[in-house]
Formats: C-alpha cells, sequence, structure tokens
C-alpha cells in the first residue's frame, strides 16, 4: 500500500507549485480577461467581451504584434544560423572531448548571469558617444555618429541574440552527438563533400534540437518586455511591453485579453513545431 | 589529431566561433572596465582615470536605489528557490521512474511552465493573489513565479540523470539488505550528486537574475534585477556598472563554486573508487 503511494507523495511538492503558480494563475488569466474593472476596483467579475473588442479594435494592436513577429523571424533566423554552425563546430570538427566541453561550458556562463546586466552593458558600446560610433567615425565608415545602433529595433534584436544564442546551441549540440558517426561516413563513402555532408545529413538529424531551441526563442521574444524596455527605450512597442505597460496601469482585463491572444499566437508557432518533435525521446 | 588535416570549413568556424565569444564577453567586459572609471570618469569611454571610486559608491547610505535591501532580497529568495529546485525535482526524479496517474499531465505542465511567456504567468500570479486579497511579496508570489521557471528546468535535469542511471547499483544495495531510505542516502544521491549540484546552480542562478515573471509578482519591495532596471533608465554616473561588475562577480563566484564541487566528487571517486576490475 504506502508502495503504490510513494510516488504521489514524491511528486506531491512539485505538483502543488506548479498547481497553485502556474495552472490556476493561467486559468485565471483566461477568466480575467472576459472581467470589468474600473478605477478603483482593478477587478470585477462579468462576462464581457469588451476587452477582446478592444485588442482586435486598435490599430497598435496589429502594429505591436507586425513589430514582434518581426523581431521573433529575425531573432529566429539568426540565431538558428549561429547555432546550428556553432554547434556543428563543437560536435564534429572538435575532435577532443575536453575542448568541446571547455568551449561548451565558455558559451554557456553568461547564460547564468544577470540578463538586465548584459543587456545594460550594449549601451556603452552603442549609445551616440559609444565605442562603435567612436570607431565608425574615427575610421570614417560615418560622418556623424549613428542613432539607429540604440534605442531602435535593431539594438533589441542585438540584445536576443546574445541573451538566446545559446538556447539554440545546446539541443543543437545535444542532437549532433546522438548522430551515428558511421552515417557520415557511409556519406563521404558515398562521394558527398563537407557541405553535402552537413546540409542533407547532418542538417535533417538535428531537427529534433533545432525545433526545441526553436521553442525557446519563439517564446523568449514573443513575450518579451524586458529587452524592449532596457534596449529599445521609448521607440520601440512589443506586445510584450504593451502587456507590461497596461498592467503598469493596474488594467488586469485589458492585459489578460491582450495575454490570451499572445498566448494563442506562441501557441500556433509552438504546436506547428511540436508536431515535428517528442521531447522526452530526446533527454 | 594532428595527423588529420582540418578542412578549411574548420578555419572558417574557428574564426565565427571566436567572434562569437568576443560577441558574448565584450559587452560585459566593456562595463567591467568602465565601473573602474576614476571619480570625474562618465557612462562611456574613454577613461578618466583609474579607480574603485563607484565601488565604494556602491557603500554610500544614500547613493541610488535600494542596492542592499534588493541585493539581500534577491541572494534569500535564490537560496530558497535552491533549496526547493533540488528538493523537488529530485523527489519528482524518483516518482517519475515508476508509473503513476497523471505523470504525463505533470510532464505537460512543466514543459508548458518553461515555455509560457513570463509576462503572462507573472500577470497570472499577479492577478490571483489580488483576487485572495493577499499582499504580493518576493518570498510568497514572486517565489512561486521563480520556481514555475526553475523547477521544469531541475525536472528535466533529473530525467536525463535517470535514464542514464543504472537501477543494478540500487538491486546490490538492497539485496545487502539496505533500506528505501539507505538506498536513497547512501547509493543514489551519492551517484547523481554532482547533477544535483548542477540543478542547484540552475535553480539559484535563474532565481537570482529572473526579472520577468518577479515584475508583476513581487509587490512593494523589488529584487536586484528589477532594481537595475529601474536604476538604468536614470543612470548618471557609473554606479551601475560598479553594482553590475559587483553582481556578474558573484554569478562567476556560484558557477565558479559548482565547478569546483562537482570537479571535487568526480576527483573524490577517482582517488576513493573502486579498484575493481584493474587487475584484469
Amino acid at each position: 500500500m504506502m508502495a503504490r503511494l510513494t510516488p504521489y507523495l514524491q511528486v506531491l511538492p512539485l505538483s502543488a507549485v506548479f498547481f497553485a503558480f502556474f495552472a490556476v494563475p493561467i486559468v485565471l488569466v483566461v477568466v480575467v480577461s472576459f472581467f470589468d474593472y474600473e478605477t478603483y476596483q482593478l477587478l470585477i467579475p462579468a462576462f464581457t467581451l469588451d476587452n477582446y473588442r478592444e485588442v482586435f479594435s486598435e490599430d497598435v494592436t496589429y502594429r505591436t504584434y507586425l513589430i514582434t513577429v518581426e523581431f521573433c523571424v529575425l531573432t529566429w533566423a539568426i540565431t538558428v544560423t549561429l547555432g546550428f554552425l556553432i554547434a556543428y563546430f563543437l560536435a564534429f570538427q572538435l575532435h577532443s572531448h575536453t575542448t568541446q566541453m571547455v568551449l561548451l561550458l565558455v558559451c554557456s556562463i553568461p547564460f547564468w548571469t544577470s540578463i538586465v546586466i548584459r543587456m545594460i552593458a550594449w549601451i556603452p558600446l552603442l549609445g551616440r558617444n559609444g565605442l562603435v560610433n567612436g570607431l565608425l567615425v574615427n575610421l570614417g565608415i560615418v560622418h556623424a555618429p549613428q542613432e539607429w545602433l540604440l534605442y531602435s529595433g535593431f539594438a533589441v534584436v542585438l540584445g536576443y541574440v546574445h541573451l538566446y544564442t545559446l538556447m539554440m546551441i545546446v539541443p543543437i549540440f545535444n542532437s549532433m552527438v546522438r548522430i551515428d558517426r558511421s552515417l557520415i561516413e557511409a556519406a563521404v563513402d558515398a562521394g558527398a563533400n563537407t557541405w553535402q555532408v552537413m546540409t542533407s545529413v547532418i542538417l535533417p538529424l538535428s531537427k529534433t534540437g533545432i525545433a526545441i531551441g526553436s521553442i525557446f526563442v519563439i517564446a523568449m521574444v514573443m513575450g518579451d518586455f524586458v529587452t524592449v524596455d532596457v534596449l529599445g527605450g521609448g521607440q520601440v512597442a512589443s506586445v510584450g511591453k504593451q502587456i507590461a505597460t497596461q498592467l503598469s496601469l493596474l488594467q488586469f482585463p485589458p492585459a489578460a485579453a491582450n495575454a490570451m491572444v499572445l498566448l494563442v499566437a506562441v501557441i500556433v508557432m509552438i504546436a506547428l513545431l511540436m508536431r515535428a518533435v517528442d521531447i522526452r525521446k530526446e533527454l | 589529431m594532428g595527423a588529420t588535416r582540418r578542412p578549411p570549413i574548420f578555419y572558417a568556424l574557428a574564426v565565427l566561433v571566436g567572434l562569437f565569444v568576443v560577441f558574448l564577453y565584450g559587452p560585459i567586459a566593456t562595463i567591467v572596465i568602465l565601473s573602474f572609471q576614476g571619480p570625474e570618469g562618465g557612462l562611456v569611454f574613454p577613461m578618466n582615470g583609474f579607480s574603485v571610486h563607484w565601488f565604494a559608491e556602491l557603500f554610500q547610505p544614500q547613493s541610488v536605489g535600494d542596492i542592499w535591501g534588493s541585493f539581500a532580497r534577491s541572494a534569500q529568495l535564490g537560496l530558497i528557490v535552491m533549496v526547493c529546485t533540488v528538493l523537488f525535482s529530485f523527489l519528482a526524479g524518483l516518482a517519475f521512474r515508476r508509473r503513476f496517474k497523471g505523470a504525463t499531465l505533470l510532464l505537460y505542465l512543466a514543459v508548458a511552465s518553461l515555455v509560457m511567456p513570463s509576462v503572462v504567468v507573472s500577470l497570472g500570479i499577479g492577478a490571483l493573489f489580488e483576487l485572495l486579497g493577499i499582499e504580493r511579496s518576493w518570498y510568497s508570489s514572486a517565489l512561486g513565479a521563480h520556481l514555475t521557471w526553475t523547477l521544469p528546468f531541475g525536472l528535466l535535469i533529473m530525467f536525463a540523470v535517470f535514464n542514464r542511471f543504472n537501477p543494478s547499483y540500487e538491486e546490490a544495495a538492497r539485496d545487502q539488505g539496505a533500506s528505501g531510505w539507505q538506498t536513497i542516502r547512501h547509493v543514489v544521491v551519492p551517484i547523481i550528486l554532482p547533477s544535483l549540484v548542477g540543478v542547484a546552480l540552475f535553480g539559484f542562478t535563474l532565481s537570482y537574475d529572473e526579472i520577468a515573471r518577479t515584475s508583476q509578482s513581487v509587490g512593494a519591495l523589488n529584487t536586484l534585477p528589477l532594481e537595475l532596471q529601474a536604476m538604468q533608465t536614470n543612470a548618471t554616473t557609473p554606479v551601475i556598472y560598479a553594482l553590475g561588475a559587483m553582481t556578474t562577480g558573484l554569478s562567476l563566484l556560484v558557477i565558479g563554486i559548482s565547478v569546483m564541487a562537482v570537479l571535487l566528487v568526480r576527483w573524490r571517486r577517482a582517488r576513493l573508487g573502486s579498484d575493481a576490475g584493474l587487475a584484469v
């Protein structure tokens, strides 16, 4: 009897946390998105579609979604390319296990340091009087300091690439080290060159890692509001930033409706990717 | 490997990886250098002298923001999250080795929690506490928010660990008459100790640096990342770089200690491990 109960007792703390701080809050977001609100009463139980009507009727919604998706696509394209090439280098071009692990560690250390600091760190580089502008002007490449380097879409995407490329490297590397080396030998014996091996053998076999990395990057970028805030300044708005702004004005119901729309968008994107993978098999 | 000639693509990719590492570390190196600006120095280059003035400024009572209060909260929260993450994920990892009802659902919940946009989680927890009429604070709502972020990592690491775990060690222990608790305490835990250190590292640092899920759930008193974000908007002196350098240093220290701990465990194993089979 006790033995049968054991696993339930063992998962109890974890399940309790996910139930209380994840499942219930997400259900609440759904519920609250139909609520009414007033200045002095943040949450008035009701069933109204006004919040959704507001989301879909405003031009600004479409504009922010367009910008957010644009950031997402750009970031994805850059991180997946970089992630694939770096993972390929680590997995197939380095033959010493120690070198592989050291380089992987070098790439992952920043992941464990402060996200905010890593964003702030771009400011003295990209600012009007920053290092990059100084260099560009001194080399005569541009005549005046460039304003688009900081507090712009460019800075935001740069920040994302800086923060999230590792999210691509690790799962892709993980897929690559599982590839049976004899497949590559077979391809080489059949006359494939390095490029053909990479694109026709390794790329399809790394599909799962690419999908997992992509899910991470898409989820991070679509919901982000911190990077947009720090590196976009006041100039850039994303969906996440819009929700965060509504929350700072204590407008819970409209923020919840906005969050639901965002969630559906993210789920659709991830569902498409998930069709390609079974995450549990990969661990 | 010197015998085999490197293909040209090796050198091209080596340059790319080199540039990526510079890209990765360059910015943070910049602010560490700038944090040593002289007392008259500004937020950008050139360096105007060299001093530890801005680090000293951090310790001045009425310097910007609530640095030490937020630092203390972040460090305590990080430690609490670390302990909960290691304990809860380890226990759940044990449970997942057997069949139990709801296992698949719980796994999906964990994965969903990992990929859910943080702003939605944050909003949900904020709304929950608002509806219940409970004051949000760093040790209640923000603690929960952090766990929704660290526990999926912990659980997935535990899956990876137990997928590779050889159950015959436990069977051997049981055959020798070890109780369930003794098997876990003297066999399972020592074997997976390096991975538990890894989970602890994830638990502490992910919590210590967390900002997105914290923002709506933290209540009146900020954690360090939120304080930093608030500070950077009106920063006029390199004191923010000094703070950044300090907190990065702390993160590196934690990573260093974890790596050392793992190496120590391995070294002890190599030294004290069994010599069985060596004579064959």
